[in-house]
């Protein structure tokens, strides 16, 4: 039976153990962060747009960051590495991750709560406590941070390169790794939860591939995410104490540094070691809640269930051997750029099996466009826009000339930020009637949509033919290179559709708030879908299920099935996974 | 002022709106409609706007390949240029056909198969024949990608023999400029390092080795000979910068501490460039394409590539250690 209640406010609205609540402390922490994200990349866009100009609203927002409405040289790297360090850690990891599998996991397996309620509410608390931190190092003596969110020293190490490098340095450093914290207990926790707290009749090849995506992504953070937390250490080693991991022969600012030894390259492989796998454990989450929506909203079961978990391993181990495609260019031997890239174009396969899987579930389904399903096709499109370029980078002899350019900017902006956020957005329609108990308007979520699939187009297509103009990132301004004369109004365009979008999201920012306090009360299964999720009360309670937990019969796709007369099995167009299999019906998909 | 007049019309606009939202809802409570479920005409209309969508996108493509095609590179003025261009090239004629054709099939499905409670959806879970067909189709096209592109990655990546015809440069670079140091006639450059850094010896180069003697110093802009093999090394002083040569398809990290090395054959001169782009203010450029402080937007150097004979002329001028 369900656990201890408690009316108290403080223990159900802040420090709760219910991992619903937490799922919503993580979704509005990291909407939250997110919109500061949002905020940022606008600023620094009116800059690169419209190089040189003041702006009011430049200086209502950062103060006596900029003078007169124009923004400073390293202000400017300031917005660029926060927006950055924001978009990754804060909203796409722990606000995807930490608001999905909290809500999911439990629900869908059949667990009342998560292995630990307390590790997990430990989890949120370091992540807010982190956000704070960050959030305040945008006030110190200096600014932010600058040195670009991949940190790298010496830049990152020596506050006489930028400013940034100080106190806001340190901030960060303190902020990641609390963040880090935060992820690992986090992560720890749904592993064992995934592992052990299934409910009965569901084996690992019953569990919605959700489930299966939250799982391997917390593999993914439990194996690399410490490699940055050492990375970031030894960084506050040679940053305070004197010590010489990443420093080696260094002049700056009129002076010989005593400095020898280290190498920068070092932190490198630290960073990217993390770095990489944290493109898929921002991606998985999506991936995961895309094949939920599609399979539900079509009306037919995934196709190929087992080759979607399958490409998703594959898909993870293979993040572990890649990273070095980051690094073509630092002078590490060549043999070892050979071996980056067979290994960086091999996970091209699994995630062509995974877009060829989706584009036949579309496939004579019966397809409902709710928000969450015009988010799922967005992301599916975006992630082979954004990936197919992944074949130029990959390829270490194509990435000399690109590298750094434009044109990296323009591929993984699409192929991991916008697929993430729209997985993101599919999520957050598709089970905001379980997270909130009302239902959020589809119209408006429909133009939110639009808006955004169209602008965010608009701001990072462009940017491939910046990047094969050679046209270099962290750039401030273009105007001191007679070459890039002529991409001022490319500039702009970008620019005018990143506003655009901007102004895409105040619709969704004002939808969910109306909705999650004023939308009309959702009933139980208002998508008439399979998982367990549904089967509970609309009204959260810490328990999940009064009575009993139900059994699980059956895999989570029975959509569309028909029997021999060419008639729905039950007469409905799906099958709770509690339904018994019947007689002469086997399971898995087969007839 | 202006400040609170928006905040007050963004409070206006929300109210309006939240009025509305409600409105809407009980027009549908109404007349029996379910305000999560689209009707079907709306659902065909989404269906429809993806289509539309999918044509819209692929005009602002074909668009943009007409409007800024000629902003791109120029032909690459390097040697090892050319075979990653062509490449490049075989690159995009795979991956374009398959962004077109997997994303017009996304969304011709979307269209074409919105709901209608008349029909059935196909209950079609796996089929090994397809999955296998497409882990193999893909698997093919990228071991030829992988094979041309490692054999290219290989030949570009080894370093120029000793004894081989080339000209030997060292480029370093600081926070926010660059410095070329040219071996000289014993093709040899002299050792350096940042303690040795002082006065006029702005990188550090050991005066008292003899391969320093007649190396010479080069700033603001630097001469390659057209057809002859250049042997680059790199160094910076503070911290990561990165040596982008677009037109010559060539880029290098400079890291402190460390020795990089890259090497290039420039086979067109600037005056060729300049004929051949229709632009008299055409020049080549190095560019630092690492973040490496506040004025990294306006690290560069000046590339001039000349004849042999004029390149001899300038380096007899430039003045030594």
């Amino acid at each position: 039976m369900s656990t201890h209640h408690t009316k108290d406010f403080l223990f159900t609205y802040i420090f709760s153990t219910d991992h619903k609540m937490i799922s919503k402390q993580f979704l509005i922490t990291g909407f939250l962060m997110g919109f500061v994200g949002l905020i940022m990349s606008t600023l620094f866009r009116l800059q690169l747009g419209w190089p040189g100009e003041s702006f009011e609203v430049v200086e209502l927002l950062m103060g006596s960051w900029q003078e007169d409405g124009v923004m400073a040289p390293d202000k400017y790297l300031s917005l660029v590495t926060m927006h950055g360090t924001i978009m990754v850690f804060f909203l796409l990891t722990a606000g995807l991750s930490g608001t999905f599998s909290n809500l999911l996991i439990p629900l869908q397996i059949g667990a009342r709560d998560m292995a630990s309620g307390f590790m997990n509410m430990l989890s949120y608390w370091f992540f807010f406590i982190s956000s704070v931190i960050m959030l305040c190092s945008l006030f110190v003596e200096g600014g932010a941070a600058s040195a670009g969110w991949t940190i790298y020293p010496p830049l990152s190490a020596l506050p006489q390169a930028i400013p940034g490098s100080g106190a806001g340095m340190t901030l960060w450093l303190i902020a990641m790794s609390i963040f880090i914290v935060s992820s690992l207990i986090g992560s720890l926790n749904y592993i064992v939860t995934v592992l052990n707290m299934r409910t009965k009749g569901m084996s690992m090849t019953r569990l919605p591939l959700t489930i299966w995506a939250f799982f391997l992504t917390a593999i993914l953070g439990v194996l690399s995410f410490p490699v940055l937390l050492s990375a970031a250490l030894l960084l506050t080693f040679d940053r305070s104490f004197g010590t010489s991991f990443f420093l080696s022969d260094i002049y700056i600012g009129g002076q010989v540094l005593d400095h020898t030894g280290g190498s920068p390259i070092l932190f490198e492989h630290l960073f990217w070691f993390l770095g990489h796998p944290e493109v898929y454990i921002v991606l998985l989450p999506a991936l995961g809640i895309t094949s939920e929506v599609i399979s539900t909203m079509t009306r037919k079961p995934i196709f190929g269930y087992r080759a979607m978990i399958g490409s998703m391993m594959a898909i993870s181990f293979l993040s572990f051997i890649v990273w070095g495609h980051h690094m073509f260019l630092t002078g590490m031997n060549p043999f070892l750029g050979s071996v980056f890239t067979f290994t960086t174009l091999l996970i091209a396969i699994p995630s062509a099996v995974k877009v060829f899987n989706y584009l036949t579930t579309l496939w004579k389904g019966n397809i409902k466009f709710t928000p969450a399903t015009l988010f799922s096709i967005g992301l599916v499109s975006t992630f082979i826009t954004g990936g197919v370029t992944g074949l130029v980078l990959g390829n270490s002899a194509l990435d000399i000339n690109v590298h750094d350019t434009y044109f990296v900017i323009g591929h993984f902006h699409i192929v991991m930020g916008l697929s993430a956020i729209f997985g993101m957005f599919a999520g957050v329609y598709h089970w905001f009637p379980k997270l909130f108990g009302r239902m959020i308007n589809n119209k408006l979520g429909s133009l939110h949509f639009w808006i955004t699939i169209v602008s965010s187009y608009g701001v990072f297509f462009p940017m491939h033919f910046l990047g094969l103009a050679g046209v270099p990132r962290r750039y401030y301004t273009f105007s001191e290179f007679p070459m890039f004369e002529n991409m001022v109004d490319i500039n702009e365009l970008i620019s005018v559709f990143a506003i655009a979008a901007m102004i895409g999201q105040l619709v969704f920012f004002f939808n969910f708030v109306y909705s999650a306090f004023r939308g009309p009360k959702a009933p139980m299964n208002p998508w008439k879908s399979n998982t367990l999720e549904w089967t509970t009360p609309v009204e959260h309670f810490h328990g999940n299920w009064y009575g009993d937990i139900p059994t699980v019969h059956r895999w989570p796709y029975d959509y569309s099935k028909v029997d021999a007369n060419g008639e729905f099995v039950y007469g409905e167009d799906f099958i709770p996974q509690t339904t018994p299999l019947g007689d002469n019906e086997k399971d898995g998909g087969e007839h | 002022m202006m400040t609170i007049i928006v905040v007050i019309a963004a409070i206006l606009v929300v109210i309006t709106a939240s009025q509305l939202l409600k409105l809407a809802e009980l027009r549908a409570k109404s007349k029996g409609e379910l305000i999560y479920e689209l009707t079907q005409e709306e659902n065909k209309a989404q269906g429809a706007m993806l289509l539309l969508f999918f044509f819209v996108f692929m005009g602002f493509f074909a668009w943009q390949i007409f409007a800024w095609g000629d902003r791109l590179l120029p032909v690459s003025a390097s040697e090892h240029g050319v075979a990653t261009d062509f490449l490049m090239a075989l690159t995009f004629w795979v991956i374009t056909p398959v962004f077109i054709l997997t994303n017009g099939l996304l969304f011709f499905f979307s269209y074409k198969y919105s709901y209608d409670p008349k029909r059935k959806a196909l209950f079609f879970s796996h089929s090994n024949k397809l999955e296998m067909i497409w882990t193999i189709a893909p698997s093919l096209v990228l071991t030829v990608l992988i094979l041309m592109g490692l054999s290219s990655w290989n030949q570009i990546t080894t370093p120029i023999a000793e004894e081989a015809e080339h000209v030997l440069i060292e480029l370093t670079g600081q926070q926010f400029n660059w410095t070329a140091r040219y071996a000289g006639a014993d093709k040899k450059l002299g050792r350096s390092h940042v303690t040795l850094i002082g006065g006029v010896n702005g990188t550090g180069v050991d005066t008292n080795d003899v391969n320093s003697k007649d190396d010479k110093l080069a700033k603001g802009e630097f001469h390659l000979p057209v057809g002859v093999p250049v042997q680059f090394v790199f160094r910076s002083l503070d911290v990561i910068h990165s040596a982008y040569f677009p037109h010559f398809r060539s880029q290098m990290n400079c890291v402190p501490g460390v020795v990089t090395q890259f090497n290039f054959v420039p086979t067109k001169t600037t005056k060729e460039m300049k004929a051949l782009t229709n632009n008299e203010d055409f020049n080549y450029i190095l560019l630092c394409n690492k973040i490496c402080g506040a004025a990294h937007y306006n690290m560069q150097m000046d590339i001039i590539v000349e004849s042999q004979q004029d390149y001899d002329n300038w380096l007899a001028e430039q003045k030594g250690i």
